[in-house]
């Protein structure tokens, strides 16, 4: 099913042609309106008249995180705040918020993206939407929450949390869709059957939509499994407008972007260079419609790959994969990139418990050398050292399957490798590359 | 019973590993009665046989070690030339594979036992019991 047809087939040269003319007027508009921006263009030496192809767009600067925060609170809106009817931050880790300002239009894009992206998973006006993302300052609720009273779908905002009162509302509201994040996904269905003795799968649930945090394959198919239900993968960003930038349509196999309103890229994340398509890196995005606060070339840190090849369902837009990764957390061993979830998955697979793990990157000879320390598990403990080498060896076997390098393993004893508070220190690099 | 238990511990081939574990039995009043290591590259087990094997074995638990208890079969060595060969010639000739071993000298040169693992321990234990030979029962183990 499609909510907007004529966009969503469009022709590529046309929406091509689109691209173009929106670009050139957000170049114009942010370098007139936005200092920071026209700061920037000026460092570069480019003025809005030199973007005149496409291609053009890699003379310009990126947009930063760390950008965002020195531009905080409005440093970036390209409206006054007389036309701004809303606002939404998202919270970094470290330091202020990064802040996103909207206008009527902006929200009524929003709206549409909602719209377009679970028109495209079949819901209808019909359908009772169970709206599991927090409301509030965070993106998910009210994004989705505007897209789906655009289809005329019956809204549940029952706002994240309160975990029992969510399961009742789905059973005796019928609900028939959930968004959420895919964490969350799995923890109602484990509190329904656990807690509640319901059988997750005899609710009315058709679908869902799930976002907002990585996830894998495996957790689809659990959720899927589980609900009974079909699970579509949704993507966005405060900085770029919030959940809705791109979706997965039911041929399951990447998500399709709304490139009538986002210019993509995918660059090197080291370097800045514009990858050719097909290949892995950082996705950019530049948001050609927004009007409260309009991106240029924003770094996303999300690792994924583009494709151009028509799709099953129709749709001419390109399409991203699922998110890989994020690039801060990316490390390129012998020109490949690796990510430290693609380690912990081939352990967790192969010995079936939460592996506390480590990275340790050497160059010993002028190649680099990659050692995963994994712990020795209680769970996974032999007295026979036979045993436990060969344990040794498949994981060896299964790591290097997952990264595509020659990585070797070595077993550690238990609470050897040190813990942090919160995020573990998982990279030890001692290459000295700089 | 003829059964007795060894402690197996995951160790990495590092300098001082050993006396970790050494001090730890110390300072419990834990008597080691006989031990050995099996190690490949960057790690090994090590095997000890010691006086109080539950309170040793909780006492690693606790400090995070990787520990498990195996059961092994003892069987005494005749001093003299060719004991350790005769035993050894026995337990193969019943049909018993050794998987590991360590020795246990309870009396300096009146009496040693040679104790092993094997994969399948009652079906092995019944092949060597009644032969003539003297097992190791818990009454030795001081
Ligand atoms: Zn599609």
């Amino acid at each position: 099913m499609f909510w907007n047809k004529e966009i969503e087939c469009m022709d590529e040269e046309k929406l091509r042609e689109l691209q173009l003319k929106k670009l050139k007027e957000v170049v114009k508009r942010v370098y007139e309106r936005v200092p920071f921006y026209k700061k920037k263009f000026d460092e570069k030496g480019i003025k809005p008249e030199d973007i005149k192809t496409l291609d053009d767009i890699k003379y310009l600067p990126f947009t930063s995180k760390m950008d965002m925060r020195e531009a905080y609170p409005f440093g970036l809106f390209a409206e006054p705040l007389s036309e701004i009817v809303e606002v939404h931050t998202s919270s970094g880790t470290t330091g202020k918020p990064v802040v996103a300002g909207y206008t009527r239009k902006d929200i009524e894009l929003w709206a549409e993206l909602i719209a377009r992206s679970l028109t495209m998973i079949g819901v209808t006006k019909d359908d009772i939407i169970q709206i599991a993302y927090g409301y509030g300052l965070f993106t998910g609720g009210l994004g989705f929450h505007y897209g789906a009273q655009k289809i005329g779908a019956t809204v549940v905002p029952a706002s994240a949390g309160n975990t029992r009162r969510q399961i009742e509302l789905m059973k005796d509201f019928g609900t028939t869709v959930i968004a959420c994040t895919p964490s969350y996904a799995l923890y109602l269905a484990e509190y329904a059957k656990e807690e509640m003795g319901i059988d997750p799968s005899a609710l009315k649930l058709k679908k869902g939509s799930f976002g907002a945090e990585m996830w894998t394959e495996e957790m689809r198919k659990e959720i899927e499994k589980r609900f009974g239900i079909e699970a579509y993968n949704v993507y966005g960003l405060t900085e770029i407008i919030g959940p809705g930038v791109a979706h997965e349509c039911p041929a399951k196999n990447g998500l399709h972007i709304w490139e009538d309103h986002f210019l993509v890229e995918i660059i090197d994340p080291e370097t800045g260079e514009t990858l050719p398509e097909g290949q892995e890196g950082e996705l950019v995005i530049t948001s050609l419609s927004r009007e409260g606060m309009p991106m240029i070339r924003f770094r996303t840190r999300d690792i994924t790959t583009l494709h151009r090849e028509k799709c099953d369902c129709g749709r001419t837009l390109a399409r991203i994969e699922r998110i890989k990764g994020r690039s801060d957390d990316m490390i390129k061993v012998r020109g490949v990139m690796i990510f430290p979830y693609q380690i912990e998955q081939a352990i967790l697979e192969v010995q079936g418990v939460e592996p506390h793990y480590q990275i340790v990157l050497t160059r010993p000879h002028y190649l680099d050398e990659i050692e995963v320390q994994v712990e020795m598990s209680k769970e996974v403990f032999s007295d026979d050292v036979k045993t436990i080498e060969n344990l040794r060896k498949k994981l060896e076997k299964r790591v290097e399957e997952a990264v595509g390098v020659r990585v070797k393993v070595t077993l550690v004893e238990p609470k050897s490798i040190p813990r942090s508070e919160g995020k573990a220190k998982r990279i030890i690099d001692k290459r000295n590359l700089k | 019973m003829h059964k007795v238990e060894i402690i197996s511990i995951f160790v990495e081939n590092k300098p001082g590993k050993l006396e970790k574990i050494t001090k730890i039995l110390a300072d419990s009043q834990i008597n080691i009665l006989g031990f050995s290591i099996t190690s490949v590259k960057d790690f090994g087990v090590i095997k000890i046989f010691v006086d109080k094997t539950q309170e040793a074995y909780q006492l690693f638990k606790e400090k995070g070690f990787a520990v498990a208890i195996t059961p092994a079969i003892g069987i005494e060595i005749v001093d003299k030339p060719g004991g350790l060969h005769e035993v050894v010639k026995f337990i193969s000739s019943k049909g018993v594979n050794i998987e590991n071993a360590l020795v246990y000298v309870p009396e300096s040169r009146k009496k040693a036992f040679f104790i092993f693992e094997v994969d399948n321990f009652e079906e092995s234990l019944g092949a060597l019991k009644n032969n003539g030979y003297n097992l190791l029962t818990k009454d030795y183990i001081k």
